[in-house]
């Protein structure tokens, strides 16, 4: 009980934190948008490549997105000794730093969900693919703030942490961009997506299952 | 009075510690009792610090075992009895005064003070609703004291406790460790000013000496 009152209060915490500081959840979100957005500008007059190149788009926007927003997971924490405090309780810290992941995806995750479907729209995906669109989204955006946690703990000691950050998480983020945009191209040429999804749930299960962990020790080396 | 047989708290055995290959302290050992309170003394860079974060488990240490209750201390019981108030006390400045004591209520077992009187005690009442960041650095400190009176450690490691205090601050923390060491706890504190204490089961360890 007093494991799941700790988990709440951290979810809540950061939760509180990000209303606080909304410009930090905005940037990541304005930048999605400006990024799709250039697509359609650069490439002119030509709606069917621009609909044939849609999912590809917003999926790499949202990883970049993604990126972007690590640096709030777990900066601050580190830099005002919540950290070490967060380390010095009975509560293993991989719960912890699963509760703070939970908090960082709600942020973050679920803000893409929302703008997702209207970019979609504006790229002229057919309704059905955007369907498909929400539900990659909904299964794999978990998983970036997941895989994203690793590295973000792994580099947060580092002073210039920023470049390192994005060479070690975004080929990790591959499988996940593979499986989502072909999940959403395929629907848009009317064929089954089960595998795709599937595939992605098991991304997911495997991330919640074994991020937290190497996470924690990664934290540990970090303070050190 | 001090039974030699009882099974001390913390008990450090030959802990060493070197910092780019220059050696800040070996063969450094110290029991500590309930009730008692070890002071740590040296000058700056002596490595008070880095043994304060080997007793918090955050370093390594590069050699020797530290014990708690006669048992290794890498455990989860004893990272929950240990309270560790440092240069960085952990608290959100875009929190209030109330949002962070309750985020660290929820996390720890509960101790003999409510929020109500551990802030009277450190001299906070009225600041509930003020965010961290209007506070000023001697305020801030006095918050970081109310934590430890609103959860129950049995260990309090204090990091130069008394900087950005005023002379009230200082006697309210002299009197804080008083009350902690005659409740059964014990207390680790560094320092370099002179200190004035006058506990009757005081230990000190001079760094300076442990090259």
């Amino acid at each position: 009980m007093a494991l799941i009152r700790a988990f709440l209060a951290v979810i809540r915490r950061d939760l509180l934190l990000a209303v606080r500081r909304r410009a930090e959840i905005a940037n990541p979100m304005l930048f999605f948008v400006m990024v799709v957005t250039l697509f359609p500008l650069a490439l002119g007059a030509q709606p069917h490549l621009l609909q044939a190149m849609a999912p590809a788009v917003i999926w790499v926007a949202a990883l970049l997105a993604a990126l972007l927003s690590l640096d709030s997971l777990f900066r601050s924490d580190f830099e005002d000794g919540s950290l070490e405090q967060l380390m010095l309780t009975e509560h293993p810290l991989a719960v912890l730093v699963l509760a703070k992941i939970v908090a960082h995806w709600l942020v973050t995750g679920v803000p893409l969900l929302l703008i997702a479907p209207l970019l979609a729209v504006f790229l002229g995906l057919p309704a059905e693919a955007i369907t498909t669109l929400l539900l990659t989204l909904v299964l794999a955006t978990p998983v970036l703030s997941l895989i994203g946690a690793i590295g973000m703990a792994l580099t947060v000691g580092l002073r210039r942490g920023g470049m390192l950050l994005s060479l070690l998480v975004l080929p990790l983020y591959i499988p996940v961009l593979i499986f989502a945009s072909a999940a959403v191209e395929r629907s848009v040429s009317g064929l089954a997506v089960t595998a795709q999804l599937n595939i992605l749930l098991a991304l997911l299960s495997l991330a919640v299952v074994l991020v937290p962990l190497p996470t924690a020790a990664a934290l540990k080396m970090s303070i050190n | 009075m001090i039974n030699p047989h009882r099974v001390p708290l913390l008990e450090a055995r030959q802990l060493s510690c070197r910092r780019d290959e220059r050696l800040l302290f070996t063969d450094l050992s110290f029991i500590l009792h309930n009730g008692e309170i070890l002071l740590l003394e040296g000058s700056n860079g002596s490595g008070k610090t880095s043994l304060l974060r080997i007793l918090c488990g955050f370093r390594q240490a590069d050699g020797g075992e530290l014990l708690w209750q006669g048992r290794s201390a890498e455990t989860a019981d004893y990272r929950a009895a240990l309270a560790y108030v440092g240069h960085a006390d952990g608290s959100k400045k875009e929190l209030t005064v109330l949002e962070n004591l309750l985020f660290w209520q929820a996390l720890h077992t509960a101790g003999d003070y409510s929020l109500e009187q551990a802030l009277h005690k450190v001299q906070l009442s009225g600041f509930e609703d003020n965010l961290i960041h209007t506070l000023s650095a001697g305020q801030k400190r006095r918050l970081s004291l109310a934590r430890l009176l609103i959860n129950a450690y049995p260990l309090w490691v204090l990091d130069e406790p008394f900087t950005s205090l005023d002379r009230q601050g200082i006697e309210l923390i002299e009197q804080l460790i008083a009350d902690q060491v005659a409740g059964g706890g014990a207390v680790i504190l560094t320092s370099h000013h002179d200190l004035t204490l006058t506990f009757p089961v005081l230990q000190r360890i001079h760094l300076d000496s442990w090259h």
